[in-house]
This record gives structure tokens, C-alpha cells and sequence, in this order.
């Protein structure tokens, strides 16, 4: 009984990740923004930025809790959900199963409660491994139900957002996500609960377009891609080559869309400053 | 294509209809139980024709280039109809029209995309691709129709929200999102109408209401079929197939719950009677306002919240 029921915990509270969809694996890795060769065992003690450029890589959900929280705090929703692949598409089940699996989550955001120096929060995380961190059924449920947990519990909300935008694979029901986890957040607002959107890169689509642009303050990680329209699609449509910088979190910044950029290494202390604020 | 036998006695009884109709005008021959029969005779059959049509037919009704657009309905459903421009930030978007309203004694805050009627039209509304001061454009008026107890009517009809630089500059995503915050928690009835294309978020971000009405031809849907067919099948070519595959008609998405009533469309789709049309319209619009307006705020507000928090599929 009791063995059964620290099995269960243990896999719910985040370990120190093992290499799970981050960095790949080997020794040695070579930074994608300036070529450098970089000992990986230093990049991790590095937050996984780059030494010599700055450059952050992108970290798997399970990484980025372990950044963020204090040790062993985190303890994961019970929610257990399963879409039910409502367009029937081919190949879906298997894909969710494969990654499920591969990632040790259950769909493209992780979510529950946790503290930031000893702050209790609701968080989310959402997994850009896990199809591209797509929002259908189950990650929009997963978001809705912690916004309203955040609520319940009068604690502040954080969400690490990464997304490619809505699913396709589940149509019009992911489109509605959209609208479902905008409404909680409206229902927060009246509640006087605060809410820290954290945008990563990449961010587009539906989820810019939804929860991810709605937080009492918006911080993004240096050099995030963050926009609406796919850079693609946008040059498709106008036919022109797009400006340097373009949807980065700089050009948010400038153009009034993000409260604040901040460094990985800072996150914790940024978050915890701004709970701070609103205690 | 030759035609099918059951459109060809579709196109018989129009003439018999047509034909009654001259006969009792110019003649003053009573005519009227012939005709009632020829037309509940047509009407069956057109209905049954209709719900024949395949997801990509519908699609295509959809984009005819003659379908209406929302003025169109507009002109006919309100008794006046007064445009408000602006989003008092940057500038008036004429992708979407929006303005005052009036049935009868009721008024209303009206939200519409609206799409170009011909080339000249289609570059000035921008082929009804909004920009985020569309939104934020609606957004102001409808905070509006929520102070003067107004109700809200919005129509959907949108490819999607404009994907352009100045439209990312000035916040695409955060007026699509902070659209349907607001719509969730205005404290006066929405009722929303998709009459044609309704796309992604630029479609949904007025579609944030208590009761989702969709014309019998209309899509919605998260992307376009062409979208949907090139990212996920990496085949721009299988758009068709796609269609039916995403169950965007306004059948599947009564089963999904996503809308709550089909207005019915005369055969061949809205532009071959948009009179008839408007005025089913203009009903639904009449008994849904009634109906909402007997709710508390509180329930209205609950009921809207419920209905979207329900949305999605999925076991536990």
C-alpha cells in the first residue's frame, strides 16, 4: 500500500531530469546560434544557455521545473486525461502514445503546484517536444483546470508557454481552447488573482492568441520567437522579405506587447520578486 | 455534368411556382392551395437536396464570391442601422463594420467581418482579414453595449486575421485574446452568427457569445482546409479530402456542441434568396435575445462560461 502510494508520488514529483527531449545527447554539443563547442555537463550547470553567446536552448517541461521550483515542491494535477482523437485522424493515437512514453507526460503541458522560495503557485509548463507543444482537448483542460485551481487555492498563477498554436489534429475542439482558457482567465481577473505569462521560444498561434498574451505581466526569454502569424505564412501573403528581428522578444518588447525580458538564470528571482510584490 | 433527376424537379417546381405566382397576379385566379402544395412540395425537396451537400460543396458555397456578406443581411434585418468607426488608438479597421442597430424597439450593438463584394470593395475591407484594430474596435463597443445594456450581434465571416508585419507589430495575438477575455465576461447577451467563412482565431476572437447561430453552408473551422492538408499531410493537393476530414459544416458542429442552431439556406446557397435568409435571421435573432434577456447577469454570465468550459474531447 504505502510503497504503491510513494511509486505513485515519486513519479509525479520532478527529479532531476534525465535527458528527456532537451539537449542531445553525447559529451559534446555545438551551440545552433554560434557554432561553438560546448561541454554539455557545463550548459546544464548553465541553465542550457550557451557560455560564449548567451544563446538559451530549449528545455523539455521536466527541466524547466526543476529550474524554476524549489527542490522536490512540485506536485503534479491527478487529471488523467485522454483525447478522444475527435476528427479520427490516422496515426494520431499512436503519435500521443509514442511521445506519452518517449517523454514520461501525458500531453504538451505539465501542470500543478509548486514553490518558488517557498511561495505556493499553481504552474504550468508546456512541453514544445510534445507535438510541438500544440493545444488541443487535453492541454486546454489541463490550463483551464489550474487556472481555476489557481483561484481556488488564492495563489499566483505562472505559465511557461511554448506552442506551435492550436492542434490540428483535433480541428474546430482545439480552436475552442482558445475561448475556453481565455474565459478562465477572465474569471481570475475577477477573483484578483495574479497571473505571470512567461513566453518561450516558440510561441504563435492560438496560444499567443490566447492565455499566453492575457498575464498581469508578460516576460519572455531573450531571443523567443513570439507572434501570431508563422513567419512563412506572412511572407507568403505579402511577398516581401520580413525585417531582421521580426517576432523576436526583443521586437515584443519594443513594440509594447512584454513586460519584461529576463535571462534564464534569472527567472526564479524575477518570479519570485514580482509574488513579492503582490503579497 | 447533366443534372440529377431530383435537381431537375427542383427546377420545374420553381417555374410552377413562379408561374402560379404570375397566374394569380395578373389573372386574379385563386391559385393558393396549388401553390401551397407546389411549395411544401419544393421546399422538402430542396431540403433534402441540401443536406446531400459534401462538406467541400458547402465549402465552395461558402467562398462564392456572390454569397452575401454580412451588410447584406444587416441591411435587411435592422430597421436602422447606425456604423461607429475607430478603435480610439491607432485607426478604424474596414474589415470589420460595427455600429448601432435597432429591431423594432430593440436595440443592439452590432460586431461584423466584413468581406468586399467586389475587387474594389475586397482592397478597401482587406478581404475581410482584420487587423488587431478590428478587434480592438469591437472590443471598445461591445464594453459600450455592456454599459448601455445593450445586447451584442456579431457575425463571423473571416480567412482569418490579417497575417502582416504592422499587424504583428501592433499585437495581433493580444487583441484576438484580450476579444474573447472580454466577450466571456460582458454582462449583456452575445449572440453570434457565422454566415461564411469563419477561420481560426480571427474568426473566434467575436465568437465568444451565449448562443452560436451558423448558416446552413457556413464552415468553422481551426485553419483552412488548404492549411490543414499541407502542415499535416506535408500535400497541399488532398484540400478535399481535408474538408471532410475536419468536420467544419454547421452538422458536426451542432454535434459538437460548438453552435447551438442551423438557420436553414434556400438551395444552391444564401445568394439565390438573401431576403428569405435575413428574415430567418432576423427570428433567430429576436427569440434568442428574448430568451437571454430573462436571465439574471449572473446566470447569463455563468451559462456563457459553462458553455465554453465544456468544450473539449476527452476521457478521464
Amino acid at each position: 500500500m504505502v510503497i504503491d502510494k510513494i511509486k505513485k508520488r515519486g513519479n509525479k514529483n520532478i527529479r532531476q531530469p534525465e535527458n528527456k527531449g532537451d539537449i542531445p545527447v553525447g559529451k559534446w554539443l555545438k551551440c545552433e546560434k554560434c557554432g561553438e563547442i560546448l561541454y554539455r555537463e557545463d550548459v546544464r550547470e548553465n541553465y542550457s544557455v550557451c557560455m560564449n553567446c548567451g544563446h538559451h536552448f530549449r528545455l523539455s517541461s521536466r527541466r524547466r521545473i526543476w529550474q524554476t521550483l524549489d527542490e522536490n515542491s512540485f506536485q503534479a494535477f491527478d487529471l488523467n486525461l485522454k483525447t478522444v482523437n475527435p476528427l479520427e485522424m490516422e496515426d494520431y493515437a499512436e503519435k500521443l502514445k509514442h511521445l506519452q512514453t518517449v517523454l514520461e507526460i501525458d500531453d504538451a503541458v505539465v501542470c500543478g503546484t509548486g514553490k518558488i522560495n517557498q511561495e505556493e503557485v499553481v504552474i504550468c509548463v508546456m512541453d514544445g517536444n510534445f507535438l510541438m507543444g500544440s493545444m488541443g482537448s487535453v492541454v486546454g483542460e489541463k490550463i483551464t483546470y489550474s487556472i481555476e485551481k489557481a483561484i481556488e487555492l488564492k495563489v499566483p498563477l505562472i505559465i511557461f508557454s511554448v506552442s506551435g498554436g492550436a492542434r490540428m489534429q483535433e480541428g474546430i475542439i482545439s480552436l475552442m481552447q482558445m475561448a475556453k482558457t481565455s474565459a478562465a482567465i477572465a474569471k481570475l481577473n475577477e477573483a484578483g488573482g495574479l497571473f505571470i505569462s512567461v513566453l518561450t521560444d516558440p510561441t504563435y498561434g492560438g496560444v499567443t492568441a490566447s492565455f499566453a498574451s492575457l498575464g498581469d505581466i508578460i516576460l519572455a526569454e531573450p531571443n523567443a520567437m513570439i507572434g501570431f502569424a508563422g513567419k512563412r505564412v506572412i511572407k507568403q501573403t505579402i511577398g516581401e522579405d520580413l525585417p531582421e528581428g521580426f517576432q523576436t522578444a526583443e521586437f515584443l518588447l519594443e513594440h509594447g506587447f512584454v513586460d519584461k525580458i529576463v535571462e534564464r538564470k534569472d527567472m526564479k528571482e524575477t518570479l519570485y520578486r514580482i509574488i513579492k510584490f503582490h503579497k | 455534368m447533366p443534372k440529377s433527376k431530383e435537381l431537375t424537379e427542383i427546377e420545374e417546381l420553381e417555374n410552377m411556382v413562379k408561374e402560379l405566382k404570375n397566374i394569380s397576379q395578373d389573372k386574379m385566379i385563386d391559385v393558393s392551395s396549388e401553390l401551397k402544395e407546389a411549395t411544401a412540395k419544393l421546399q422538402k425537396l430542396a431540403r433534402k437536396e441540401n443536406s446531400k451537400l459534401t462538406a467541400w460543396q458547402r465549402l465552395e458555397i461558402a467562398r462564392n464570391p456572390k454569397r452575401p456578406t454580412a451588410l447584406d443581411y444587416m441591411d435587411i434585418i435592422f430597421d436602422e442601422f447606425m456604423e461607429l468607426h475607430g478603435d480610439r488608438v491607432y485607426r478604424d479597421d474596414e474589415a470589420m463594420v460595427c455600429g448601432l442597430g435597432r429591431i423594432g424597439k430593440q436595440n443592439f450593438t452590432v460586431i461584423a467581418e466584413q468581406k468586399g463584394r467586389n475587387t474594389k470593395e475586397n482592397i478597401k475591407r482587406n478581404f475581410g482579414m482584420p487587423n488587431p484594430e478590428s478587434y480592438r474596435k469591437a472590443i471598445r463597443l461591445m464594453k459600450q453595449a455592456e454599459k448601455f445594456g445593450r445586447p451584442i450581434v456579431t457575425f463571423i465571416d473571416t480567412k482569418g486575421a490579417y497575417p502582416g508585419i504592422g499587424a504583428e507589430e501592433r499585437g495581433q495575438g493580444e487583441a484576438i485574446a484580450k476579444s474573447m477575455m472580454e466577450m466571456a465576461n460582458l454582462k449583456t447577451p452575445i449572440i453570434c452568427i457565422v454566415i461564411g467563412e469563419g477561420s481560426s482565431g480571427g474568426a473566434l476572437a467575436i465568437g465568444v457569445g451565449d448562443e452560436i447561430l451558423m448558416l446552413e453552408n457556413a464552415v468553422y473551422s481551426v485553419l483552412s482546409p488548404e492549411g490543414f492538408s499541407s502542415i499535416l499531410w506535408k500535400d497541399g493537393t488532398r484540400v478535399k479530402e481535408a474538408a471532410e476530414k475536419m468536420k467544419m459544416t454547421a452538422g458536426d458542429l451542432k454535434k459538437f456542441k460548438v453552435i447551438d442552431k442551423i438557420i436553414e439556406e434556400p438551395i444552391g446557397g444564401a445568394q439565390n434568396d438573401v431576403e428569405i435568409v435575413a428574415e430567418s435571421l432576423k427570428k433567430a435573432i429576436v427569440s434568442s435575445t428574448k430568451r437571454l434577456k430573462k436571465l439574471s447577469v449572473e446566470d447569463l454570465v455563468d451559462e456563457r462560461y459553462h458553455k465554453f468550459r465544456a468544450m473539449g474531447e476527452y476521457i478521464k
